[in-house]
This record gives structure tokens, C-alpha cells and sequence, in this order.
């Protein structure tokens, strides 16, 4: 066994190009799906014209609230590429440098402030896109809606702060700036107190009944409106978030990414290392010649299948070596890593070994085996909730025929403590590798067929 | 390790004979390949397996070699192992003539392996090639190199299926020295061939297969006296005319 497996190496070593590629390709993609994954939902590039005058003010009534910044408030949330006019914002959308243009008119403040007035205006921004295909169409359209969104939020907020600010005038009374002009407001509840006072002082009658009205008017506003200024701040954001965990607590999103890009590269790098050698014992005819007593068929498999384990370790352990560079990793977890990586192996090798048995000829076992690994590990990535409950079923069984989705568990569990649990991934991957080192040895019988 | 399909009986057989085949019958489907084969044949005898394409000359070796299974019929081997020499030469082309010797010899289990390399490389005439990637090595010669790997098992009987397929004139002169040598060194060979010539200049013995039956066993001498009696027309044609003759009077 031991002299096949240095043979191995040595044809491995003997095609640097091979081995380069059977290393490099499978790392490139792992760590450009890995910073797919975990790149924060990154600011998109808008160009930004605000033409509004810098000394306009959004007032409530007569009072002009303070500056809300709207400059800071929409850069923070994209990347503003400044530009001077109009045509300049077409022109950078048109080109793709920014995947969209916003522009404040000169006049937005001004119909903000009709908003208040008995002829209401629409105040509007312009947003400039260029839809050149659909899903670029849908970005801006979902980052557009969300930023104004946060825009008219915060532009709620501090009307209603302001509201509130006259509504507690009305009701608790206070000074009052009116063209400079300080002007004190006596308010609903010192208005209460002074006519209560007076009561006693009139004569049972009519007046005195005309008194208790207004008595009765002034206590029931003041309690109306104090309920008035609750559901004013509430309109602002009249639904809250309560988020309630109910799985085990996942790990940070780097570490989830880092443990994609490994279990991406033991896939690769295993199933076909074991399929191709696999299938170049038959195409270099030496099958026959090695079952004849040599080795048996049980231990081919077996010799193959370390040989994935030995490689895909080597390579998995150096990748995850290379991220440390930009993510600390737990290295106290070394031994949970080589459990996830030799259990994962040892299933990927076992499936690897099943390609190969089956499709028999190199080329065709490469290009099986990217066919088969591929769209399963995309589709082991794709989280519940994000489709129909019935789809997502049927990709949880598909999945769960493959190695990636319980290998991708393990090493996730594996890098952080704050993971799923390791020992059920650990006795999928086992039973995967029982079942397919099963097929394997079966596909090896049509194998022999000389 | 799996068990090998065909048992080989240790029993007594003639006193001379290095295998004997007795009543061999192979099935694929409906289709007989196989249809009763039986021969013997003597220690350091080379004998030739001829017979028109679908003959069963490749089934009979493979269940001679011990990786096919007969359905019916029994191979005997008196003394010792066969060694099969496939017909594409089974051997790493990216590892060098050394190497691939080596790897065959430390799987055999070999004493000392590097010596029996020692040993193939001077027997083949390839010690001067052995740092050589098999890959850059001419068809001959890689033909060579596969029947070395072939005799690392210290066979009694070599199986060689149609061993100069592919190869030049001159190519195939030094694979039958090659194989002559080894016969003379008391090694049984038993090859199988679509070359009526090479079989007649080469083959001490002839088994003459057709549609799986076994329509003849004897020296090339007994087979032209075959043809001088059974088809008088063509007995003074050249091996091939005659023995396509033979062919046609059996009735193939």
C-alpha cells in the first residue's frame, strides 16, 4: 500500500503543472467565494449632487430645526463620489463608474416645509440609474429605497421631536421665541389650576356650569394630548424589532467564510486527486495488472482515499495557515481542525473514489467531479428562509447526500466555540463515507472489465 | 486481498506440462466466447494463440491469467504462478523505466527489489534507458519494460496478449528475441496473435481458435500437414493462405 501511495506522489510530482493546479485553482476559488461571503454589505459608489443652500432649514410652524446633516447621513451610508452638476452625475452613472446618481434639488427644503402649510408641495430627490441588466437594476433599486427610507426617518424623527417640543408647550405651558420675542405660554394644565381656583369664588348658575365645562374641556386635553405625544414619537417607527435567537449562537461571519473557503478546498482538492488517480490505474492499464494479487481492490480504494486525506490535509491545514495572515484564528482548536479535515477527507476521498470507479477516465472524472461539487457546495450554502419551504427540503436532501454541507458544519464547528456542535456532522460524514467507499467497491467490478 | 477467480489446481498433470486447460466455457449474455477450450502446454514452450477477430483469444487469456472467470472448465498449473502481460503495456508513464520496475518488484513482495531491477533491466537490454520517463520510451520498448513487470512474479507460464501489436518491423524483432530469450531460459510462454507469419516463425505450438472452439493444437509443421489433408488447394500457398484455407474447410 505504501508503495502505491509514493507512486502517487511521485507522478503528482512528476506534473508540477497538475499539482500547481490541483492546488492553486481549488485555493482561488475557496478564498474568492470566502471573501464573497463575508464582505460586510459593502457601500455602493453614488454619485451626489446636493444643489439645496447650505442655510436652508426644515422649520416646523415658524421654527427652524437644526441642521441634520444630510450631507453626512447619506455619505455614511454609500460612498459619495461628489460631482458639481447634473450632467456630471449622468455621465458617471452612464460610464459605471457609480451605480447610481442622487441629486437634491435646490428646492427640496422648501417643499419640505409646505409639508406643513395649507398648500402642501411633494418634496422629491432624483435618482439617476442605469439599468443596464436586472440584477443590477434590483441593487439600486433595494439600496435607493432603503437609503431614502433612513432618509425620511431621520427627517420624521426630528419633526417629531419638534412637535412634541410645542405639544409639551401646549400642555405644560413655557416661553416661546417669536421673531425674536420671547412669549410666555401659560398651558393646559397651569390654565386648569387657575380656573379650578376660581370656581369656588362664583355663585351656583349658569356661569359657574359654563366654568365646569371648560374645567372638563382643558383636564380631558391635557390627557389627550399627553397620549397625542406618545403616538407622535411612535409614528416615526411604529414597529419595533425584537430579535429572538432561537438556534445555537453562529459563529463570526469571517470564521463561517474561512471554514467555506476550507471545506471548498478539501472538496476540490480530495475528489479529484482520488477520482483521477483512481481512474488513471485503468487508463495506464495497470488495474488488472495490480488486482491480480498485488493489492487487493478494498485496498486500492483505501490507498486512494489516504492519499486524498494526506493532500487535502497538507493543503487545507497551508490555507488556513495563509488566512491567519488577515484573521486570527483559534489555534488551541488545532486538534477539533484536524478531526474536521481528516473526517471531511475521508469522506470527500470516499465519494472521489465513487466518481472514478464510475466514470473511469480521467477527463471525464475531472469534469464530473467539478459538475458534481460545485452546484452542491453552492447549494449547501444557501441559508433556510431564503426560498420556498419545499425547494429548500429538497436541497436539504441533495445536500445531505454529499459531504460539503455536514464537512462545512464540522469545520465551522471545528474554527470557533461558538459553532453548531461537531459530533453530528462528524457521524454524517462518517456514514457518507461508509456508503460511498460501498459504491465505490461495487463501480469497481464494471472497473475491471478489460 | 481478493481471491483470485480461477483456481488453480495443483494436480497431476503430464509430466511436462507447465498448464493445462481442460473444457473451458465463457458466456457473455447468450454469446458463447468460449466454447470448451483445451489444451496443454510443456515447460519452456512458446505457444501461439491465432484465430480470426472474435475468436475468444483475448477471453481465454484473461481466464488463464486468473481475471476473468470461466463458467465452466478448469485451468491447471502444476508448478507455480502465470504472469500476464496485458495487451496496451500496464505501466506509469510520468514514473521511469526504473521506477515502474521497482514499484512492481516492492509489490511482489521481492527480497531484494533493486536487484530484481537489476535483474529485468538486463534481461530487457533497457539498463542504459532506466532513468527514462516510460512515456518518451518507443512502443517497443515500453513493450519490453511490461513483460519485465510481467515476469517479476517469477512466473512459469508468461501470458502475452498480442505483445507486438503497434510495433515496427525492427521493434519487433527485438521483442521476439526479447521473448525467445526467456523461453530459453525455461519460462513458458503462451501468446496470442493476429499474425499468421509472426505465429508460425515464433510458436513451437499453435492453438487455432474459432468462434470459441478450439479447432486445432499442434506445431506448424502438424498444421500445414493439417491443411495438405483437409484443403489440398491451398497447401502449397504461402502459412497465412493455407491456414485461412484451414479456416474456411472447418467452416469459419
Amino acid at each position: 500500500m505504501r508503495w502505491l501511495l509514493l507512486k502517487d506522489l511521485q507522478i503528482l510530482r512528476r506534473s508540477p503543472l497538475q499539482a500547481t493546479l490541483l492546488v492553486v485553482y481549488p485555493v482561488l476559488i475557496a478564498l474568492l467565494v470566502g471573501f464573497a461571503i463575508s464582505r460586510d454589505s459593502d457601500k455602493p459608489r453614488v454619485a451626489f449632487l446636493n444643489e439645496v443652500p447650505a442655510d436652508s432649514r426644515v422649520s416646523v410652524g415658524q421654527t427652524e430645526l437644526p441642521s441634520i446633516n444630510v450631507d453626512d447621513r447619506i455619505c455614511g451610508r454609500v460612498e459619495c463620489v461628489n460631482v458639481d452638476t447634473r450632467e456630471e452625475a449622468e455621465e458617471e452613472v452612464r460610464s459605471g463608474n457609480v451605480l447610481a446618481a442622487l441629486v437634491l434639488p435646490g428646492d427640496l427644503v422648501d417643499q419640505i416645509n409646505s409639508l406643513s402649510t395649507q398648500n402642501p408641495g411633494t418634496p422629491t430627490v432624483e435618482v439617476i440609474v442605469n439599468e443596464e441588466d436586472p440584477v443590477k437594476a434590483q441593487l439600486v433599486d433595494d439600496r435607493i429605497s432603503s437609503l431614502l427610507a433612513q432618509a425620511n426617518l431621520v427627517i420624521a424623527k426630528r419633526i417629531a421631536k419638534e412637535g412634541g417640543k410645542f405639544l409639551n408647550l401646549v400642555l405644560n405651558g413655557g416661553s416661546f421665541e417669536v421673531i425674536g420675542q420671547s412669549v410666555e405660554i401659560l398651558g393646559l394644565r397651569a390654565s386648569a389650576q387657575i380656573l379650578q381656583a376660581l370656581r369656588p369664588s362664583l355663585p351656583p348658575g349658569a356661569l359657574r356650569e359654563s366654568l365646569d365645562q371648560v374645567i372638563r374641556f382643558t383636564v380631558l386635553s391635557r390627557s389627550n394630548l399627553d397620549v397625542g405625544g406618545v403616538l407622535i414619537s411612535r409614528l416615526t417607527q411604529p414597529i419595533a424589532v425584537d430579535k429572538q435567537v432561537v438556534s445555537a449562537s453562529t459563529p463570526p461571519l469571517e470564521i463561517f467564510a474561512i471554514a467555506v473557503a476550507a471545506t471548498l478546498t478539501l472538496t476540490f482538492v480530495v475528489v479529484l486527486l482520488v477520482a483521477g488517480s483512481l481512474a488513471l490505474e485503468r487508463e495506464e492499464n495497470a488495474f488488472p495488472r495490480l488486482t491480480r494479487g498485488l493489492v487487493s481492490r478494498s485496498g486500492l480504494l483505501g490507498e486512494k482515499i489516504g492519499l486524498g486525506i494526506a493532500v487535502g490535509l497538507v493543503v487545507t491545514l497551508l490555507l488556513l495557515a495563509g488566512l491567519e495572515l488577515f484573521v486570527s484564528l483559534e489555534w488551541g482548536r488545532f486538534g477539533l481542525w484536524l478531526v474536521a479535515i481528516l473526517v471531511g477527507g475521508a469522506a470527500f476521498g470516499a465519494a472521489g473514489a465513487a466518481l472514478g470507479a464510475a466514470a473511469r477516465e480521467v477527463r471525464t472524472v475531472s469534469l464530473l467531479a467539478f459538475m458534481v461539487s460545485l452546484p452542491i457546495a453552492f447549494l449547501s450554502l444557501i441559508p433556510s428562509g431564503a426560498i420556498g419551504g419545499g425547494l429548500y427540503d429538497v436541497i436539504e436532501v441533495v445536500t445531505a447526500l454529499f459531504p460539503f454541507k455536514p464537512s462545512l458544519r464540522a469545520m465551522t464547528a471545528a474554527l470557533d466555540s461558538a459553532g453548531p456542535g461537531i459530533g453530528g456532522p462528524l457521524l454524517h460524514l462518517a456514514a457518507l463515507t461508509v456508503v460511498y467507499a460501498a459504491l465505490a467497491r461495487l463501480a469497481l467490478r464494471r472497473f475491471a472489465v478489460v | 486481498m481478493d481471491a483470485v477467480p480461477v483456481a488453480f489446481e495443483l494436480m497431476e498433470a503430464s509430466a511436462t506440462a507447465a498448464l493445462e486447460a481442460r473444457g473451458i466455457v465463457k458466456r457473455y449474455g447468450e454469446r458463447e466466447a468460449l466454447r470448451g477450450v483445451g489444451f496443454s502446454v510443456h515447460s519452456g514452450e512458446l505457444m501461439a494463440v491465432i484465430g480470426p477477430n472474435g475468436a475468444g483469444k483475448t477471453t481465454l487469456l484473461t481466464i488463464l491469467a486468473g481475471i476473468a472467470r470461466p463458467e465452466e472448465g478448469e485451468v491447471h498449473l502444476p508448478n507455480g504462478d502465470v504472469g500476464w502481460v496485458p495487451q496496451q503495456a500496464a505501466l506509469y508513464r510520468r514514473l521511469t523505466v526504473e521506477e515502474n520496475l521497482l514499484l512492481f518488484a516492492r509489490l511482489e513482495s521481492h527480497e531484494d527489489p533493486r536487484a530484481s531491477v537489476e535483474e529485468m533491466l538486463e534481461l530487457s537490454g533497457l539498463s542504459d534507458r532506466r532513468g527514462e520517463l516510460v512515456a518518451r520510451l518507443s512502443g517497443g520498448n515500453q513493450q519490453r519494460i511490461n513483460i519485465a513487470i510481467g515476469l517479476l512474479s517469477r512466473p512459469v507460464v508468461l501470458l502475452l496478449d498480442e505483445p507486438s501489436v503497434g510495433l515496427d518491423p525492427r521493434q519487433r524483432a527485438r521483442l521476439w528475441q526479447f521473448v525467445s530469450t526467456l523461453a530459453e531460459r525455461g519460462t513458458t510462454v503462451i501468446f496470442s496473435t493476429h499474425d499468421i507469419q509472426e505465429a508460425e516463425r515464433y510458436g513451437k505450438q499453435l492453438l487455432v481458435l474459432a468462434d470459441g472452439e478450439s479447432l486445432f493444437q499442434g506445431t506448424p509443421e502438424e498444421l500445414r500437414d493439417a491443411v495438405r489433408r483437409e484443403a489440398p488447394e491451398a497447401a502449397s500457398s504461402d502459412f497465412e493462405t493455407a491456414f485461412v484455407a484451414f479456416l474456411h474447410h472447418r467452416g469459419h
